[in-house]
């Protein structure tokens, strides 16, 4: 009886796999598009995280100020080698320049800006001065009052919200050390000290270390590949619902389906034959995203892959996101009828998956209502498992909660599969 | 060989029930055919008699097993060549065949030898290793035909195993499907085709709204209707002329 089932099981494994075989196009689709995908998605992310040498953001700048803090300002964003600064004459002009699209943004500054600090900060110096009896004529002298000053920044609508904020950051950070910087010169100036000489040091007192976790006492340096590899590996393993759906639903439109179940060959077998093959792919397609990340990237000056020490766990992790995925699309083209559901559904559920998973967005920046959510998601299991060993560097024990997860995911949707496919088809 | 009591079929949401307190008897050894017009419930009594369709109401056994307790026996027992070509357009003739034989639990040299003989008695030997895509109709229809006798069933639903073929292709079939029968299947067939039906059914039934409206050798079904010269003729005296169409 047992091996009456292998031998069935096997009989479905080699149809699967000629079917798969015959369609050449379907073939290159499932393993050439993940790659372009993972290819396009890491050079446009990695020259946006990157530290920007090469790419320069062109900004307009109207300086009304014509000071000491304009002055430091264009040299501050010109230091950055983040900006390519063009100077613009009136606020109306580049207004319209960055609000038709032609500029991502503009920075205005305002008139005496300069002088205006400078006053309000030898007038808050003198105030402090005063309290400690140092300043003779404090009580004499009526506090003018300095309207406050704005630094205008003006927006392409297009623009992202994380541009805009790491830009705004940027901004106020430079502006506050120009503060400071004014406030020290100021107490140097009113101690009678020489301006030249240095006796305040401005620089930053705390510092930032970033610790990352290490292996062989060397520190592992996440890169973008690392990130991506993995987010966008696991996205295409789950874009196998689609072809793994509608080969269901073909079955069952050409015939051949309603043959099988006059078989005596039960449904799980079936399936099984589909998993054997499907999963198969998976781990290919793993495989040559892999080869990808470690050969192509360097190739074309992206930084590689390292695999180093962590291929079986990483198949391990392939292996079982794969079966989470199979069996979902497994129960789809069990319960939809027409390529028309399936194709659309499955493709738009993949996307909602991976978007819910973290694949996009981290699951930390999400509100709370879609965290929980995203904790149900397969994809976002495989992903914690795949980042749980190619970035934190974990042993099996760590990721065994997540591949159990997607292994109940597997199994319940398979047997969700077969109960449904036997209630519609009892006899 | 097969026995069916009171046997209806109601699909959700209609109005009428397609199989109608049904009782029939297919003695072993018989080609009995089932006749009727479009809609008259003839794939729908196949469909429940191969466990395609669940009941509505009655039982029915085959070789006195039921399909609730005797599943898996009975559809090792019964051979099914549906109306549809129910084969994989991309596998050759032969993958097909293998696949599904497979299925049956043939395999190795007695699959093999089992799927030779038959391709070359349907005249197929040549194309063996063809897609069935590239197949003719006809063509199409020997291949399935084929699928469904490779485990020597006891019995053998056939469902308009004739439609759309030229007459060459027909007449292999029918003279397949004969051969079949002197070795022991029973046969139990629809079709429109009432001169086929005629000479190559020992009975039949035929079938409108669900319910027998008469049954029997066809020869004395003829002899018993008032100026019919042929079985078309005795189709068209039980169920009329009025058109049958229905969506």
């Amino acid at each position: 009886m047992h091996f009456a089932i292998m031998h069935k099981l096997w009989a479905s494994t080699y149809k699967e796999m000629l079917l798969l075989l015959r369609d050449l196009g379907g073939i290159a689709i499932l393993f050439v598009m993940p790659m372009l995908l993972l290819v396009v998605i890491t050079l446009v992310q990695d020259s946006t995280f990157k530290t920007i040498s090469d790419i320069k953001i062109p900004v307009l700048l109207v300086d009304n100020d014509k000071g000491e803090v304009s002055k430091n300002i264009i040299d501050n964003l010109s230091e950055s080698n983040s900006f390519q600064i063009l100077q613009k004459d009136t606020e109306e002009e580049a207004k319209e320049a960055v609000f038709a699209g032609k500029y991502q943004l503009a920075i205005v500054i305002p008139e005496s800006l300069s002088t205006s600090l400078q006053k309000k900060v030898n007038q808050n110096v003198e105030g402090i001065l005063s309290k400690f009896g140092l300043e003779e004529d404090s009580l004499l002298v009526e506090k003018e009052t300095i309207p406050v000053k704005e630094v205008r920044l003006y927006f392409d609508p297009a623009t992202q919200v994380s541009f805009k904020s790491s830009v705004k950051n940027g901004i106020d950070k430079m502006i506050s050390k120009i503060e400071t910087q004014s406030i020290y010169k100021a107490f140097q100036s009113e101690l009678g000290e020489d301006e030249d000489e240095s006796i305040f040091d401005t620089e930053n007192f705390i510092a930032f270390k970033e610790i990352l976790p290490t292996k062989n006492n060397e520190e592992i340096i996440p890169n973008s590949a690392q990130h991506n590899v993995p987010a966008w590996t696991l996205f295409a393993i789950f874009f196998i619902i689609v072809p793994l759906s509608i080969n269901l639903v073909k079955e069952k439109n050409q015939g051949t389906f309603v043959r099988l179940r006059t078989q005596p060959v039960n449904y799980a077998t079936v399936l099984g034959g589909k998993t054997i093959v499907y999963l198969g792919v998976c781990l290919i397609q793993f495989t040559l995203m892999l080869l990808v990340g470690i050969y192509l990237f360097p190739a074309i000056g992206l930084p590689g892959v390292d695999v180093t020490g962590k291929l079986p766990l990483l198949y391990v992790v392939a292996l079982f996101s794969g079966l989470a995925a199979i069996g979902l699309g497994l129960l789809l083209g069990t319960i939809a009828k027409t390529q028309e559901q399936v194709a659309p559904f499955g493709a738009t559920m993949v996307v909602i998956l991976a978007a819910l998973g973290g694949v996009w967005v981290p699951v930390f920046v999400m509100p709370k209502f879609m965290q929980l959510i995203s904790k149900i998601s397969p994809m976002n299991w495989g992903l914690e498992a795949f980042y749980d060993v190619f970035l934190r560097n974990v042993s099996f024990v760590k990721i065994l909660p997540e591949i159990s997860l997607l292994l109940l995911f597997f199994l319940l949707t398979i047997l969700i599969a077969i109960i449904y496919n036997r209630s519609k088809n009892a006899v | 060989m097969i026995q069916i009591n009171q046997l209806s079929k109601k699909y959700k949401g209609a109005e009428l029930f397609s199989v109608k307190d049904l009782d029939l008897k297919v003695e072993e050894g018989e080609i009995y055919g089932l006749l009727g017009p479009n809609g008259a419930g003839k794939t729908t009594l196949i469909s429940m008699l191969t466990s395609l369709l669940k009941p509505t109401s009655g039982t029915f056994t085959i070789n006195s097993l039921n399909f609730k307790e005797h599943k898996n026996q009975l559809k090792q027992l019964i051979g099914i060549v549906p109306q549809e070509y129910a084969l994989y357009p991309t596998l050759t003739a032969y993958e097909n065949l293998e696949y599904f034989g497979s299925m049956y639990g043939i395999k190795g040299g007695a699959l093999k030898k089992s799927i030779m003989q038959h391709l070359e008695i349907m005249g197929l030997l040549k194309f063996a290793n063809k897609k069935t895509a590239t197949f003719s109709g006809g063509m199409k229809r020997r291949v399935n035909l084929i699928a469904g006798i490779l485990h020597q069933p006891k019995v053998l639903f056939l469902d308009e195993p004739t439609v759309g073929v030229d007459v060459q292709s027909k007449n292999v079939i029918i003279d397949h499907l004969k051969y079949l029968n002197e070795q022991g299947t029973t046969i139990v067939y629809t079709s429109h085709h009432l001169n086929e039906a005629e000479v190559f059914c020992t009975r039949v039934a035929i079938i409108d709204n669900g319910e027998i409206i008469v049954e029997g050798v066809p020869s004395e079904l003829i002899n018993n209707q008032a100026a019919a010269n042929n079985l078309e003729d005795v189709f068209l005296a039980k169920t009329g002329n009025a058109l049958r169409d229905y969506a």
